[in-house]
């Protein structure tokens, strides 16, 4: 989804940047271990790679899942695959079979990653 | 020997895959050896369930009915099936296999191997007092804790009882708890005759079978990238690792088959379920998985090469099944308009009188299928909310005890009545307790666990 135009803050002539969601930049899967949901996601093309690795970043997830899960957010960089991995601990009401969830195992975190807005330049 | 390849075809992603695709890998072109693994974390719990009901079952029984369908194909062809089909009861299953060949006649012309010593449930009590704690990997609490509720405890064994067992003459290797990777990594070591120490190697077998090892799914199957277009997935192919001596592979299907093999899907299943990517541990390696590198050599046809591995750590991974609770989930469908009002309004309804019965929960979760259930408050449902067409209302309860959870069970059906208005969807009766099994995983020295190794002949 293409949103509308937003100036970035850099100093001299401003670069104009869009918001998209990362479903136009990356493709992702997920699964689990324990309580601990893992989300691959994985750059569309390689140009998009190193955005991925700047705003994508553990600390973002972690706010984009606030509320959502209990635990903390690791990154891992996979750059030859232009993927990265992250795992959400606390994000499955306890995993397995303890886990009252529908999508206990956090099959679809990974769809639910890529409604995460991120900028790009137009 | 130099330009030999050995295909080693995926058949089953999980117990409950599909059933003919094992069939099709054996009988849509040449392949060396069939694996299927059957034992996710949550399957161990239910084959112990099981057994614990009747000590003759415990395994899946799926494969005992595949391998009707197999064996005569197998004594034909001669190609290898591995699989850790054997659940908590390898042996049984085993036997299972053997009287299905001598049903079928072919009595004398099958050899199984049978792979044991990952139960520790004997051993449970004085490996504790020795000093193994067994910690939980996710909490710390030490085992002793839930000591008293242990169901299961099997070790994660790895590659190498396979490869005994293969090269003992076995058609068949039946296992129990043993890694998913393992059971490709195997007959790669078996074929190429690695070493122990051939680390980047093992490294590449272990990639392999985490490649193949949920079946379709490195196939064009669960596959987020141009999913539309991915043909004919009524038909699709399962995946093969076609592998080369030194350790390179390419992920294959066979021709005429549906789905789609491209590096976008295979780095999708690479990614699927790691940990940290640098340390992918096996009982027989660490794979490091920021050193693979693939290309699409074809159609349908992915190369991975690269793949470099380090020595094995000297733990092996432990899965405890242990008794938690109970848990039961009801559901009720309600219509426009204000289909997700009147689903929240039976929510608090139904809250309430759980509260008044004063019944002790450990956990009640609501979802509303159909308006965020799966994404949450990331769903943004917005002006939609209103208009939905329909939503079901799904509540789960979680207790130590069962008396609640059969008491929440009652609560369902009383609300079609005595709740909101339009609500439909509850043909399917009165929800089940289910017993809660779960998981415990730890760590155990690799000295304190052997490995059993038997042929027997069909």
């Amino acid at each position: 989804m293409t949103r509308r135009p937003r100036p970035t803050g850099r100093a001299g002539a401003p670069k104009r940047t869009k918001t998209v969601r990362l479903l136009e930049l990356a493709h992702a899967r997920s699964g689990d271990k324990g309580d601990i949901a893992n989300i691959g996601l994985i750059a569309l093309k390689p140009e998009h790679y190193p955005l991925l690795v700047r705003q994508v970043t553990a600390a973002r997830v972690a706010r984009h899942f606030r509320g959502l899960i209990s635990g903390k957010v690791e990154r891992y960089e996979l750059p030859n695959l232009r993927a990265l991995n992250f795992l959400l601990h606390g994000a499955l009401d306890g995993g397995g079979t303890i886990s009252l969830k529908t999508d206990a195992q956090g099959k679809v975190l990974s769809t639910a990653l890529l409604r995460m807005e991120v900028e790009v330049a137009r | 020997m130099a330009d030999r390849r050995v295909r080693v075809a995926g058949g089953q992603g999980f117990w409950g895959d599909w059933l003919e695709a094992p069939v099709r890998q054996v009988t849509g072109g040449p392949v060396d050896y069939l694996m299927m693994d059957y034992l996710a974390e949550v399957t161990m719990s239910i084959l112990q369930k099981q057994r614990a009901r009747d000590p003759a079952r415990g395994y899946a029984g799926d494969f005992v009915t595949l391998m009707e369908r197999l064996l005569p194909l197998l004594v034909q062809r001669r190609f290898g099936v591995i699989a850790n089909a054997g659940g908590v009861n390898p042996r049984a299953c085993a036997q299972a296999v053997a009287e299905a060949a001598r049903r079928l006649g072919l009595g004398g012309k099958v050899r199984i191997g049978l792979v044991t010593g990952d139960d520790l449930l004997g051993r449970l009590d004085d490996l504790l007092a020795r000093g193994h704690e067994l910690r939980n990997l996710d909490t710390g609490r030490p085992l002793r804790d839930v000591r008293d509720r242990v169901l299961a405890a099997n070790a994660y064994l790895g590659a190498w009882p396979i490869v005994e067992a293969l090269q003992s003459g076995a058609d068949v290797v039946i296992t129990g708890r043993v890694t998913d990777a393992g059971l490709t990594l195997a007959p790669l070591i078996h074929a190429f005759d690695w070493r122990a120490e051939d680390w980047d190697r093992l490294a590449a077998g272990t990639v392999a079978g985490h490649l193949i090892e949920c079946g379709a799914q490195a196939s064009g199957g669960n596959c987020l990238v141009d999913w539309e277009r991915i043909p004919d997935l009524a038909n699709v192919g399962y995946p093969i690792v076609s592998a080369e001596p030194a350790g390179s592979f390419e992920i294959v299907k066979h021709p005429g088959t549906g789905g789609r093999i491209t590096v976008a899907g295979v780095t999708e299943q690479l990614v699927y379920e790691i940990g940290d990517p640098t340390r992918y541990l096996t009982p027989d390696c660490v794979a490091d998985f920021t050193t693979i590198r693939l290309e699409q050599a074809g159609r349908d046809r992915v190369r991975v090469s690269g793949v470099r591995g380090r020595p094995a750590p000297d733990t092996l991974k432990v899965s405890v099944a242990y008794h938690y609770g109970y848990k039961a989930v009801g559901t009720l469908v309600y219509a426009w308009p204000d289909a997700l009002k009147k689903a929240q309004m039976a929510d608090r309804v139904l809250r309430t009188r759980l509260a008044d019965l004063g019944l002790a929960f450990e956990a009640i979760l609501t979802e509303f299928i159909g308006a965020g259930a799966t994404h949450g408050r990331l769903a943004e449902l917005g002006p939609l909310a209103a208009d939905l067409p329909e939503v079901q209302l799904r509540v789960g309860v979680r207790a130590g005890e069962l008396a609640p959870v059969e008491r929440f069970t009652r609560e369902i059906a009383p609300l079609i009545l005595s709740g909101p208005p339009s609500v439909t969807g509850y043909a399917g009766g009165r929800p089940k307790p289910e017993e809660i099994v779960a998981y415990w995983p730890a760590l155990i020295p690799k000295t304190e666990v052997r490995p059993v190794v038997e042929v027997i002949a069909a």
